[in-house]
């Protein structure tokens, strides 16, 4: 039996040390003349319109990149395929080498760049508070003891409940299964307030019944720098990518993406989102960096 | 797979101090969901079965038959939402329920139906001289099913009930929909906050068998303990499943 356990520890060591090798992605684009793109199914920077068509803020940003990597490896044709990826399988596709460029909304984070490395910061997501226009909410203050809604599986619960615990106040949080859950608990009253990435509060807002019913509190709970994911010890990619990054910002195509994106009609459904740049984006754009949200955390 | 078994050790930064610890507590929260609904399932099932089989009481035959077919026809995770959503709106003093209280209601009916169907066809299998001895032997209609019917029934469909008893722990994951924090939503949300996904979900599907496996093995003695030499079905020997 023992003997059995040091065969098992040994298959186990064996299996883990692939993962520590790093590869060389630019290599392997020129070779095979391909690229693997990871996009999202529904999520406010990348989603998809079905048939296998993908859209969004951060689907615009790598289509720029990618024609940067095109131009850098000097390649007459580059095959993009996507790969849908969802937040549980994202980071091992991109570990494994299934997905080169993961083009989903990933929060820059100390425990994922473990994993992972993140390109240039080119979103800074706002956590805050929706509540009902007429619900005479101002700050969080107001919220404790009231029912807050969150969605499960986002980091705004977390959020919540440090807030909970710094404060010293006590909320009765609700959770949604999904973000047009959460909403719909605000909605029906069984929720005071709905606490999200601010852009996506937006969304909600502007796709509801009645969007001058709701109202988006100034208070910010939590900043996370959102950014592009690609493979760790891999500079050179990196610097392709990044470098890519600070040209769009430099000659206004990223600005002009927020303006497509969040100020003007977006399909499929033709609503505008309504989200002015935030000065907290404008700030990461200003400074290109590959900050992680602890960073920004000991900021404030 | 690199392994990192000390995610549990860490702070989520609220009422719990670890994850580990918060993990036990979503567990009870999972126990508590299954135990309360099966109670209510097995007390409404075998109510509804028993109405389903009453001879000469049409308009009971047609409320059991009724009940069984609108709770087991309905996906269940559309009933939570049902219970959840639409009938507080409808019915405003519902709205004070807790998340808590509509699941343990929507399970508990939602296998309710199944296990009457369980009963029904429980009793049916048995022969129709039972029934009738009893009634010859001046028993009333309460009697004859007290002391004859629902004993031998229940032993036969026992097997069946298991499963179902089983079945209530892995069904009551559909909580986490309405906001009660139990196993399933302890996984969705620590894989996203600590990116360790493997580790957590394993733990979560161990405290799942576990539980699980617990009403298997307490059933089957309860099977072994009840039964009746001479009258288990043939090839049965009892105990297993």
């Amino acid at each position: 039996m023992k003997k059995h356990l040091h065969y098992l520890a040994l298959a186990m060591l064996t299996v883990s040390s692939p993962f520590a090798l790093a590869e060389d992605t630019l290599a392997k684009i020129k070779a095979s003349a391909s690229l693997t793109e990871g996009v999202r199914e529904s999520s406010g920077l990348s989603y998809t319109l079905g048939n296998g068509q993908y859209t969004g803020f951060h689907y615009d940003v790598c289509a720029n990149i990618i024609a940067d990597v095109k131009a850098h490896l000097g390649l007459a044709e580059l095959k993009v395929n996507y790969q849908p990826v969802t937040s549980q399988n994202r980071i091992p596709l991109v570990q494994n080498g299934t997905v080169d460029l993961e083009c989903g909304s990933t929060t820059n984070n100390i425990a994922r760049q473990k994993d992972v490395a993140f390109a240039l910061t080119t979103y800074v997501e706002e956590v805050k508070i929706a509540v009902k226009a007429d619900s005479g909410i101002t700050s969080i203050k107001d919220l404790a003891g009231k029912n807050i809604a969150t969605t499960t599986g986002t980091t705004s619960v977390q959020t919540l409940r440090k807030h909970e615990r710094a404060a010293g106040i006590d909320f009765k949080e609700v959770f949604g299964k999904d973000h047009a859950d959460s909403f719909l608990l605000l909605e029906s009253g069984r929720a005071d307030a709905f606490v999200m990435d601010g852009s996506i509060l937006a969304a909600n807002i502007a796709k509801s019944k009645t969007p001058a019913g709701f109202k988006i509190l100034s208070e910010v709970l939590a900043v996370e720098p959102i950014a592009i994911m690609l493979r760790k010890e891999d500079p050179a990619f990196k610097k392709v990518v990044d470098d890519s990054i600070k040209a769009q910002i430099k000659d206004g195509r990223l600005a002009k993406l927020w303006d497509k994106w969040f100020l003007q009609p977006i399909p499929p459904a033709n609503v505008t989102i309504g989200l002015p740049l935030s000065e907290a984006t404008k700030e990461a754009w200003a400074n290109p960096n590959d900050k992680p949200t602890e960073d920004y955390a000991a900021k404030k | 797979m690199n392994w990192d078994w000390e995610v549990f050790l860490q702070d989520p930064g609220g009422q719990h101090a670890t994850y580990w610890q918060w993990l036990l507590s979503a567990w009870g929260w999972t126990l508590s969901v299954s135990l309360l609904a099966l109670a209510l399932a097995l007390l409404m099932g075998f109510v509804i079965g028993m109405l389903r089989t009453l001879p000469d009481r049409p308009g009971w035959v047609l409320f059991g038959t009724g009940w069984t077919e609108l709770f087991r026809n309905i996906p269940l995770l559309l009933q939570i939402f049902l219970w959840y959503h639409v009938i507080p709106a409808l019915i405003p003093p519902l709205k004070e329920l807790s998340g808590f209280t509509l699941v343990v209601l929507a399970l508990g009916f939602f296998t309710s139906a199944r296990i009457s169907e369980q009963v029904y066809s429980g009793i049916k299998a048995l022969p129709k001289g039972q029934r009738y001895a009893a009634l010859a032997m001046g028993m009333t209609t309460a009697q004859s099913y007290r002391y004859v019917l629902l004993p031998c029934a229940f032993r036969i469909i026992l097997p069946p009930l298991v499963n179902e008893m089983m079945g209530i722990v892995k069904n009551s994951s559909v909580a986490f929909a309405v906001s009660v924090s139990e196993l399933t939503m302890f996984a969705l949300q620590v894989q996203e906050e600590t990116a360790r996904g493997v580790e957590v979900y394993l733990a979560v599907t161990g405290l799942y068998i576990v539980s699980a496996l617990a009403i298997n093995r307490l059933m089957a003695w309860v099977e072994r303990h009840v039964q009746i030499p001479g009258l288990q079905l043939s090839g049965a020997a009892g105990g297993g499943h």
